[in-house]
């Protein structure tokens, strides 16, 4: 099936170890019309490499497990076409630089479900039974928007908050998760202000929105192309800001919470 | 003895997809310590690639739907062969699990008035589909892990720990559920086998209650639209703890997977393209489905495109376009139009949806759609038609449940819901209704888990010996020093070559056209693969290599396929999503029969391990036959049974 009038030999510097020691390894392999690199990948498994770890599931862009940096540049293997690179050029391969390696292509991510955790979940509105949910497009549409994630952690690996500094991690929630606040925080109808619970006030006290400078690299490097800054961080802050520097709404929560 | 760590929890959910993790939320509702084991990290199963909606009649677009249309539908898109009881209660409550998902934070496209959209999509005669654009599929898989967190954060108030009754393990896999007896194929699951991917550690868990929702088959096959995982696990898992699988026969072909560059070929194309307007065309320009209406559908589908076109504005007074037939017919016509050489120039046909909706309503209602073929085959489907052919999708096929319970056939304490259980579908499943399948039956399956466990006293509780456990775990390191035998076929085999040679074979001999000669030859080859398979060979060492897990797999895989050509070879006729070049018709004689896959180690001719039962399938309800016109009735059901009502 294969039109091998079209396949090349490719050079890939793919980076193999653990998280004691490891380096870049040089292979030479072939590929075909219309691949991308996690074909090549697999090609190198089933030939010279066996053993060599990389994580995938669907290779259709949608779950995102096969997230790696190609060139330095993070990026999801199965949506990264070889015809992307000159024919002659050496692509390398490294593992996501934010989170320890486990081996070869495969990193640790459980940074990223730890943060999801200390989210507070969804808070159902009292008294409006299941299938008496009434919203409108226009409202759901911006956390949709937010929803789209498909949590491969490339905005979370990209960001320079924690990506030289694993001391910013306690504090700092990263990109996916300040703009899963965010999505909370834009549901029509999430109530957690009855329950007491502020997220606006929560996103930066408690999850770290204000060491976000807005460098935007995380909008660039999400594979959904969600506009993570503008939509999401940005306008979180503002909501952020509203809370802590209105008076009226600070006497609003003095006096909610001396109630409780 | 073995040193393998054990644990103990109450219920075990293997698999953290749309099931798996559906029934695990019930059963830590009902207060069980429960363990989901997943092969992949949490949130990234299959069901995250489900596009195109949740069926579920719940009536907001066109009021005129209710449970027993669905059930009505879902039983013609079978072809009659669904376990009756199965349809009901998936049509009655899906609803209810639509809207719980709201309640977890749940966010649907809207209609105008604020409820939850429904589209259109085959085999449903009313838009019936909750969607999210077209990734419902993530929709639903993130709003129950976001569930789970949220019980997670319950427990973390009360006790300090987020995973005292609720915890994930993410990145493992189960290659045996440990029983009571391991010699008596009828005695009580005491618990799973388990090996961690990033260390290789393996590790036991002792559970009364033990959940298969592992998902399908397709990657015994070459061309499909199923992730890695999907290797049959939990179908051979049944098998091995002494469980039969019923309906192994029909296996779904999704007519429209990518075909170009071959690289995606298989990826697919949700239905919702053609439920949203999309249309299928040869090479000659001709709406070709219009030529395979068959004759048990002709009353309900438009005998031309205009009245297909009008369909689409006014659904009261115009029937529906054939391009929104039942999955098996639209599979069956594209193979067809290929094979007559209409096809279009990379072996598949024309879908076009650029011609029928503005570029911006695409760009809006497919954006996955979109995005997947401007990235990856630099095709514009707002300007250009796509080239699509069938891929293999999904199994009707599983273990043999009871229906309200979600309990396998002969096995107290194994339960199964999902793609890996079987009965639910019948022949042929239609689009949508998996989802809701997960939702219904992962929720039973918690429900009923989580029943047997809480009735049994500590004392009562099953216990694996040692032995299984270290015969589990000698099972499992075998890749690393495979038994080397006398002779000239000893030596050792790449386990990546053993699948691709198990892929084509099941793909040119067990495909969605089938013929007796072919899947004998299948099942010769799948024995010999069967022994090369235990002289899998594996580099390097346990932690998180993938020659040793694919090598593990090929167990489970080859089982599973076994089980599809046994069974295909013995159904003489053509049903839903089983076709036979060598018995076209429908044989009503066959409707009632269902056939069973039970693992038998006598090893008959072909050395094979799986041997076939009959059995009947259970009479449809009076009330429920009185859904259909006698007509109707009369082309599905034998006199005999007609004559009865």
């Amino acid at each position: 099936m294969t039109d091998t009038s079209t396949s090349y030999d490719a050079h890939l510097r793919v980076w193999r170890g653990d998280a004691g020691s490891g380096g870049l390894e040089d292979f030479t392999v072939q590929v075909n019309e219309g691949e991308v690199i996690l074909d090549v990948i697999h090609r190198l498994q089933a030939t010279e490499a066996p053993d060599l770890a990389v994580r995938w599931n669907c290779k259709a862009g949608k779950c995102g497990s096969c997230g790696a940096e190609i060139d330095g540049r993070p990026r999801l293997m199965c949506m990264t076409r070889m015809s992307l690179f000159a024919q002659d050029a050496t692509i390398t391969i490294t593992p996501l630089r934010t989170f320890p390696v486990v081996r070869d292509l495969v990193t640790d991510v459980g940074f990223n479900y730890t943060k999801a955790r200390e989210i507070p979940a969804f808070v159902p509105p009292e008294g409006v039974a299941p299938g008496e949910y009434r919203m409108r497009q226009e409202d759901v549409e911006r956390s949709q928007e937010f929803r789209k994630c498909i949590e491969c952690f490339l905005c979370q690996d990209v960001c320079h908050v924690v990506r030289d500094h694993e001391e910013n991690k306690q504090a700092f929630a990263g990109p996916r998760f300040l703009m899963r606040m965010a999505e909370l925080d834009m549901h029509p109808l999430d109530d957690a202000e009855a329950q007491g619970l502020d997220r606006r006030r929560a996103v930066t006290e408690d999850h770290g929105l204000g060491y976000c400078n807005i460098t935007k690299c995380c909008t660039e490097v999400c594979p959904e192309s969600i506009k993570i800054t503008d939509n999401a961080l940005i306008p979180m802050k503002e909501r952020a800001a509203d809370r802590s520097y209105d008076p009226l709404v600070w006497l609003g929560n003095k006096i909610r919470r001396r109630r409780e | 003895m073995s040193t393998v760590e054990r644990q103990s929890w109450d219920v075990v959910v293997v698999g953290a997809g749309g099931a798996g993790l559906r029934a695990a939320i019930e059963a830590r509702e009902r207060g069980l310590r429960t363990a989901v084991v997943c092969k992949s990290l949490f949130g990234k199963a299959h069901t995250v690639m489900a596009e195109g909606g949740i069926a579920a009649a719940m009536g907001n677009v066109n009021a005129g739907d209710g449970w027993q249309v669905h059930f009505r539908d879902t039983l013609r898109g079978g072809k009659f062969l669904n376990h009756p009881r199965m349809a009901e209660l998936h049509a009655r409550e899906a609803p209810d699990r639509v809207w719980e998902l709201e309640t977890w934070g749940a966010l649907f496209d809207r209609t105008k008035d604020g409820r939850i959209s429904q589209r259109n999509f085959g085999g449903h005669e009313y838009p019936r589909l909750a969607h999210v654009g077209d990734r419902t599929g993530l929709e639903l898989i993130r709003t129950l892990q976001q569930r789970v967190v949220a019980l997670q954060q319950e427990d973390f108030k009360e006790s300090g720990d987020h995973e005292a009754r609720l915890k994930v393990f993410q990145e493992c896999t189960v290659t045996r559920v440990l029983k009571e007896d391991a010699a008596d194929q009828g005695s009580r699951v005491a618990g799973v086998f388990c090996y961690e991917r990033e260390s290789g550690r393996f590790f036991a868990i002792d559970a009364p209650s033990v959940v298969l929702a592992t998902g399908g088959i397709g990657k015994s096959f070459k061309v499909t639209s199923n992730s890695w995982e999907y290797t049959g696990d939990g179908h051979a898992l049944a098998l091995l703890a002494g469980a039969p699988l019923v309906n192994m026969e029909f296996v779904q072909f999704h007519p429209t997977g990518m075909v170009w560059p071959p690289s995606v070929k298989g990826i697919l194309v949700t239905e919702s393209v053609r439920g949203d307007g999309g249309v299928l065309r040869n090479s000659e320009g001709r709406r070709f489905m219009f030529d395979y209406i068959p004759e048990v559908f002709r009353e309900q589908y438009a005998k031309d495109e205009a009245e297909a076109d009008r369909w689409y504005t006014d659904p009261d007074n115009n029937r529906r376009p054939p391009e929104l037939l039942p999955r098996d017919e639209v599979a069956r016509a594209i193979n067809a139009e290929v094979k007559a050489g209409r096809g279009s120039p990379h072996g598949g046909v024309f879908l076009d949806v650029s011609t029928r909706l503005p570029a911006a309503e695409i760009e809006r209602r497919l954006p996955s759609m979109h995005h997947q073929f401007k990235q990856l085959a630099d095709v514009d489907i707002t300007k250009e038609p796509m080239e699509v052919g069938p891929t293999c999708h999904y199994v009707m096929g599983g273990v043999d449940v009871d229906p309200d319970t979600a309990a396998a056939t002969g096995v107290p304490g194994l339960f199964a819901a999902g793609e890996v259980a079987g009965g639910m579908h019948g022949s042929n499943r239609l689009g949508g209704n998996s989802l809701s399948d997960l939702l219904v039956f992962g929720r039973r399956a918690g429900l009923h888990a989580a029943e047997l466990a809480a009735a049994l006293t500590a004392g009562e509780r099953p216990q694996a010996d040692e032995a299984q456990l270290a015969a589990a775990e000698a099972e499992a390191v075998r890749p690393f020093a495979p038994p080397v035998d006398e002779g000239a076929d000893a030596a050792p085999e790449n386990p990546y070559a053993i699948h691709q040679e198990l892929q084509q074979a099941m793909n040119d001999l067990v495909g969605i056209i089938r013929r007796e000669s072919e899947m004998t030859e299948a099942l010769t080859r799948l024995a010999a693969l069967r022994r090369r398979a235990e002289r899998a060979a594996v580099e390097g060492h346990r932690q998180y290599n993938p020659g040793w897990h694919l090598a593990l797999d090929l167990r489970n895989m080859l089982l599973v396929s076994e089980c599809v050509a046994r069974a295909a070879r013995e159904r003489t006729e053509s049903r839903g999503g089983h076709t036979r070049d060598d018995h076209p018709g429908m044989d009503r004689a066959w409707r009632r029969v269902n056939l069973l896959c039970r693992l038998d180690d006598s090893q008959g001719a072909d050395g094979g391990a799986v041997r076939l039962e009959r059995r009947d399938l259970p009479a449809i309800r009076p009330d429920l036959l009185d859904l259909f016109d006698d007509d109707e009735l009369a082309k599905y059901l034998t006199e005999e049974e007609v004559k009865d009502r």
